[in-house]
């Protein structure tokens, strides 16, 4: 059997980069670090950002190191600090692949892949173009426990922030997503997520505190873990 | 639809059936097609006698191990049976036909024009490129082109029903894999 390359991952805290990352080591691969950027642009398009900083809690939790890179956001700059944080796993962790969550957003995968061509590595997107009912079914069966941290779309507005992702949330997001044409995964920015506790943390993370801001259906709520 | 479709996996890496094998898997679910997934090292006469049709998956800019092991790939030229490729696919059959490799990187949408009728797309087409290299179908004479100047996209053998395709329709123009199980 031929030997693993060693991969990062692009890592938001939500439950896509937590699942591909999941789904990369249930293959066999060894996951050598986690690469996060904080964008300080609220409206990044490609990177999530309500709750980003609890990667640190996750990244402890699972005992992988973290790769943490602030940008300030600007449309493709944010793109040569990605590269720049990419550039930094390489040299530090030795890894030869990135695993992104990507499911529907050609926006992010295209540029993922462009840099990481550039930087002569394996870009791998294990979501890529899933069935989002079923990816959402999947997260539930494999035990993922997520929270929604951010809404920006309608009907969606503050009662769903804290929401568990559990069966009759998925039952629920289905129907809107039929009814009012969203994604539902929240591939198109519809809600924005948090890992609990997933098959690869040590113990389960605790909310304890929270600050939501917002109106309308536009929400996003800082969360505190312990 | 009554195919029993054969589906080769030619990824390196485990992790990329995911990505490149996988959302065909799901095109033809979604269409009730049968089919069986076979990796390109496995591929056995049993198979070939079996499926109705033949799709060459995709694979990553940076994974080019068929090329390395292209003999795997031999029974392509006998076979009389239709078959698609699709990008690293259709290098694949680009090589079994003596044709050589070239470089050019194409990574996103792109509109390509077809020429003429292929697998229901005619033309300019919206197309989703993955690719770090293509085939120099201009001097293969058993192929006819139907979109592409420079760099070939869309290409059908004259007398014999194998297809290519560059970019990657499980990305954007899925019912060009409908129309192939169909045909």
């Amino acid at each position: 059997m031929s030997k693993k390359i060693k991969l990062g991952v692009l890592f938001s805290g939500g439950k896509d980069s937590c699942y591909a990352a999941y789904l990369a080591k249930q293959d066999g691969y060894e996951i050598c670090c986690l690469i996060t950027i904080v964008s300080e642009n609220e409206d990044s398009f490609m990177f999530h950002t309500p709750s980003i900083n609890c990667v640190k809690k996750q990244a402890d939790i699972m005992g992988i190191p973290l790769v943490f890179v602030e940008t300030p956001g600007k449309k493709e700059k944010e793109l040569l600090d990605l590269k720049k944080a990419i550039k930094i796993a390489i040299k530090k962790y030795k890894i030869k692949g990135i695993v992104t969550g990507a499911v529907e957003s050609v926006y992010q995968s295209l540029r993922v892949q462009t840099i990481c061509n550039d930087l002569k590595i394996e870009c791998f997107n294990p979501l890529w173009k899933k069935n989002q009912v079923e990816l959402l079914k999947e997260l539930v069966k494999n035990k993922f426990e997520i929270i929604i941290t951010g809404v920006a779309a309608y009907p969606l507005d503050v009662s769903w922030i804290l929401r568990k992702i559990d069966n009759k949330f998925v039952l629920d997001v289905s129907r809107l997503a039929e009814k009012y044409k969203l994604n539902p995964a929240g591939e198109g920015g519809e809600f924005e997520s948090l890992v609990l506790n997933c098959p690869l943390f040590k113990r389960k993370l605790r909310v304890i505190g929270f600050k939501t801001s917002g109106s309308g259906n536009a929400f996003r709520s800082e969360v505190m873990l312990g | 639809m009554k195919e029993n479709i054969l589906l080769i996996n030619i990824c390196k890496e485990k992790l990329h059936y995911l990505e490149f094998v996988k959302p065909i898997c799901d095109i033809l679910d979604s269409n009730k097609a049968r089919y069986f997934v076979k990796s390109y090292k496995q591929v056995g006469k049993e198979d070939l006698k079996k499926c109705s049709k033949v799709i060459i998956c995709g694979t990553s800019l940076y994974d080019n191990e068929f090329v390395k092991n292209i003999k795997k790939f031999k029974w392509i030229r006998n076979l009389d049976k239709p078959i698609l490729g699709i990008c690293g696919g259709m290098q694949i059959i680009g090589l079994l036909f003596r044709g050589s490799i070239l470089k050019e990187t194409e990574i996103g949408f792109y509109k390509e024009t077809f020429g003429k009728e292929f697998l229901g797309l005619v033309g300019e087409v919206e197309v989703y490129h993955l690719h770090n290299n293509y085939i120099d179908f201009l001097k293969l004479k058993e192929f006819e082109i139907f979109c592409g100047d420079a760099i070939i996209q869309a290409v059908k053998h004259r007398e014999k029903n194998i297809y290519g395709v560059l970019f990657h329709p499980e990305v954007r123009n899925k019912d060009l894999i409908i129309e192939f199980c169909s045909c």
